[in-house]
């Protein structure tokens, strides 16, 4: 078996007005092919054994698609790997003997519940404001009625593969919600079904991302690339005619 | 326990149809004077949220997870079928219909499976309608693939992420909802107790699990659609926050648990690679279409694959089922890897997997064409293991997927509590004794969307409660008052051990001795240790903080004190069901060639627990399954 050891200063704060400071951790020697939540796992093991508190951190289904977990490693969300969240992180891709620094992911509208743990909800505030095709239940016509190209629905669910992780607010540096904003805005603008809304929700949605103190894009790029699904910035982009053109068109909220 | 599934007269075809003319209705003017609690945000409760709030109930929505998009329906990966029919290849309702309720070997409900079939056109187009972006064709069709061994193209689909997809539409629905002023969320709550009044569920007690604040909730009617049990295993598909305690805490109240030990183990997830593993995660099957599974045949042959000569290899598979080979169904191969395993034969760190081998596939058809097929499998594998799975033999292992048992429901989604309503995985109504692939998402949805907006109309309509719902009364505040002793309890023990310690030897156990293939020797032995661990579990627990607090310790170890109760039964079951059926072996009930063998004559029935909350032997219940338009045949795949 292939061993790591990493030296690990992890970000501990007992609650939202708490002063925080980082705790120094050494693993020991693990299996590389263990997974980096698994280490924070067996760490907090280790605490619970000695009595001590051990680290809060949020996380779900560990295979990369619900968007519960979530930190910076070295400063980078979700770490240095590519494409891959923080439960997909294994301990092969960090080099024997390197420190880690995991903090939370650091936003005004996120702020720290307990050690890496945050408050995502203002995402879900924006879904509210006009993410969605208002369709009731049971009005659909039959789904066939309307073609969309093969093309357009792989843009559209290019788009909506976003899994709400908040990797493209703690990688910007000022804390914009733009990529995920965009996502929703794009995946919906893409699509006939959400065309009698476009207007009214870009208009909702920038409005109560801007409401909840998310900052705005300087085009740095950093959310493209810290997204673990890849989402494209060019989504921001669309965003942002989406907007120009409902205010021509005169869309108020 | 009375069990009456309340299934309408009349033909199969007709029954949904005659069940919504005869309900009664709730005025347009009085449903906003009705509450409903909905616990879990998958894609029944998601649904099943936004369905009612759009009929204007009040709904209350409860999820663990930070956000209620987060539900692990989110990781379904498959698809989700209909019986539309698109590709002309002669699928109808009633194919579906009788696919379903063979692939459960003849241990569900006729009618209820019936109207899952019925629905599942109208799920489509309502999901469509919301902007899923389901796969199409050239042409701007809804593209359809074959799945699970369906003779017919099916299943609707969204890249490998049709569960996300489906979520986010019911999540995107119910979010519309809260803006519209009918649907509450209250994240980061857990359910600690169901509140009963007068015979009829009103409403919940739940802890905030950020302030660690212990409130009730009430209610005119009670959803739970809280997902499976699946980690009673510890290891499993499941997400880590998957739980009985909300279902479990319903049945100590009084709701029947039915067929508990109905669980599905899928033949092809990544293996465990060591003691500290966390989960296990799921590969497609379809994986099985070109990969040769074997084992050296020699045990203890610890050689690398590659230098294990053909006629050193046991294509155990191959040998034992000649004509259906490395397709045999889910439950075949998950029995016949652990068989292999056990025997000493298995593969990997841990001698816990099975090789399925690409080789074969790669000369015949090139690696270009292997790799387009299986490009994103391979990649998930090989980004855990960092093995290539076309230089070696991919190493596979089974893992419990989902859970068919749950709570009891009558055709009207209601459990033996009037006014609690069970949706999605949590119910036990659809699919026997064995899911198949691309049913899962179908039956949430069918739920939430379609079913629990008439029933609940239909129990409020009928019973008419009283429009006020008084939290001061003396049920929640009873219930509260457990809730609190309970959590206190937990914190004062000051033992040595983690939650996770108990929960892992718990997994363990179930895993031998209540797995994929059963015997009653075993399972004796388990109903013996079980209550030995939960003994050590409330004398040895160590968990750190207070309750006042997020404290994940403490919410770990509640779950982990519900599975070691909820256990037991579900070990009762398995003994009490001495016949193979569906996804289990019952190694006494077998034929000479290892087929397994259904005992219509003594168990073509429900299997209902009732639990008695003082602690005392579970009492079995029956509800016969009768079967009027389809005749119950013998699987057979040698």
């Amino acid at each position: 078996m292939t061993t790591t050891s990493l030296t690990l200063k992890i970000w501990r704060q007992a609650g939202p007005q708490a002063a925080g400071s980082f705790q120094t951790v050494a693993t020991g020697p693990l299996s590389s092919d263990m997974s980096f939540l698994e280490m924070l796992d067996m760490i907090n093991e280790r605490l619970i054994k000695d009595g001590k508190e051990p680290v809060a951190f949020d996380h779900d289904c560990r295979e990369g698609i619900c968007g519960m977990c979530g930190a910076a490693v070295n400063g980078e969300a979700h770490g240095p790997e590519e494409r891959t969240t923080l439960c997909q992180l294994y301990l092969r891709h960090f080099t024997e003997g390197s420190t880690l620094v995991i903090e939370p992911f650091r936003a005004r509208s996120f702020p720290v519940i307990k050690d890496l743990v945050i408050d995502r909800s203002a995402f879900d505030g924006i879904i509210s404001a006009g993410g969605y095709i208002s369709v009731n239940t049971g009005s659909a016509p039959e789904a066939n009625t309307m073609a969309i190209s093969a093309r357009q629905a792989e843009d559209a669910l290019n788009a909506a593969e976003c899994i709400g992780c908040g990797a493209c607010v703690a990688a910007c540096p000022n804390a914009a919600a733009m990529l995920f904003v965009g996502a929703k805005i794009s995946h919906l603008a893409l699509l006939p079904q959400g065309n009698p809304e476009r207007s009214r929700r870009v208009i909702a949605m920038v409005r109560k991302m801007d409401g909840l103190g998310f900052g705005n894009c300087s085009n740095y790029r950093h959310c493209q690339e810290a997204c673990p699904k890849g989402v494209s910035i060019s989504n921001i982009a669309r965003m942002n005619r989406e907007f120009l053109r409902a205010l021509l068109e005169g869309e108020e909220e | 326990m009375q069990l009456n599934a309340r299934i309408p007269p009349g033909p199969l075809p007709e029954k949904w149809d005659r069940c919504r003319f005869e309900t009664t209705l709730v005025s347009p003017a009085n449903k906003k004077k009705f509450d409903i609690i909905v616990v879990g945000t998958g894609l029944a409760g998601a649904s099943a949220a936004a369905s009612l709030a759009e009929l204007g109930y009040n709904v209350k929505v409860f999820c663990l997870q930070d956000s209620p998009r987060r539900a692990h329906s989110i990781a379904a990966q498959g698809g989700i079928n209909a019986a539309k029919n698109y590709q002309n290849d002669g699928d109808s309702v009633q194919r579906l219909f009788y696919d379903t309720i063979k692939g459960g070997d003849f241990r569900s409900r006729e009618a209820n499976v019936y109207r899952l079939a019925q629905i599942s056109n109208a799920i489509i187009d309502h999901c469509t309608a919301q902007g899923v972006p389901f796969a199409r064709d050239y042409g701007g069709q809804l593209a359809n693939r074959s799945f699970g061994g369906a003779q017919v193209s099916r299943t609707f689909y969204a890249r490998g992420q049709t569960g996300q997809q489906l979520l986010l539409g019911a999540y995107s629905a119910m979010m519309r909802q809260v803006k519209a002023g009918r649907v509450t969320i209250f994240a980061r709550h857990e359910m600690l107790d169901l509140v009963v009044i007068e015979g009829h569920a009103r409403g919940i007690v739940t802890r905030n699990l950020i302030t660690g604040a212990i409130a009730s909730h009430g209610a005119h009617a009670v959803i739970l659609a809280s997902g499976g049990y699946g980690n009673v295993y510890y290891l499993s598909t499941n997400a880590m926050s998957s739980n009985v305690s909300a279902t479990w805490r319903a049945c100590k109240r009084g709701a029947g648990f039915a067929n508990p030990s109905f669980v599905q183990i899928h033949p092809t997830c990544i293996p465990v690679h060591g003691d500290y593993q966390s989960k296990l995660t799921l590969m497609s099957e379809s994986l099985r279409n070109d990969g040769r599974v074997w084992v050296p045949a020699r045990a203890g042959d610890h050689r690398p694959a590659g230098q294990i000569p053909e006629a050193e290899r046991d294509y155990y598979l191959e040998t034992r089922y000649p004509s259906f080979g490395n397709l045999v169904p889910r439950d075949v191969a998950s029995r016949n890897a652990k068989e292999q395993c056990d025997q000493g034969k298995g593969v990997g760190p841990t001698g816990l997997a099975v090789y399925l081998d690409f080789a074969q596939a790669i000369a015949q058809h090139g690696e270009a064409a292997i790799r387009r097929k299986y490009d994103n499998l391979f990649h998930m594998y090989q980004k855990i293991t960092n093995r290539d799975p076309l230089a070696e033999p991919m190493m596979i292992s089974p893992a419990v997927h989902y859970t068919m048992g749950g709570l009891w429901v009558d055709y009207h989604l209601m459990s033996t509590i009037p006014g609690l309503f069970v949706a999605g995985e949590a119910n036990f109504s659809d699919h026997g004794a064995n899911r198949l692939g691309a049913s899962a998402l179908m039956q949430g949805l069918a739920d939430g969307y379609f079913i629990l907006p008439t029933a609940i109309g239909g129990y409020l309509g009928s019973n008419q409660p009283s429009p006020l719902i008084n939290e001061a009364q003396q049920a929640f505040q009873q219930a509260e008052a457990v809730a609190t002793a309970r959590t206190t309890r937990l914190l004062a023990i000051g033992g040595q051990r983690s939650p996770d310690e108990f929960h892992r030897k718990l997994g363990s156990l179930l895993w031998h001795n209540c797995g994929i293939a059963r015997n009653s020797a075993r399972l004796r032995q388990a109903l013996h240790q079980i209550p030995a661990i939960r003994t050590e579990f409330w004398q040895d627990l160590k968990v750190t903080g207070s309750g006042a607090e997020l404290n994940q310790t403490l919410e770990r170890a509640g779950r982990v004190a519900d599975f070691l109760e909820f256990a037991e039964i579900m070990v009762h079951d398995a003994l009490a069901r001495e016949e193979s059926c569906g996804c289990h072996l019952r190694e006494e009930s077998q034929s000479a060639t290892h087929e397994a063998q259904r005992d219509d004559q003594n168990f073509s029935h429900v299997a209902v627990w009732e639990v008695d909350p003082e602690g005392g032997s579970p009492q079995l219940h029956k509800e016969p399954l009768t079967f009027d338009f389809v005749t119950p045949s013998q699987r057979s795949y040698a």
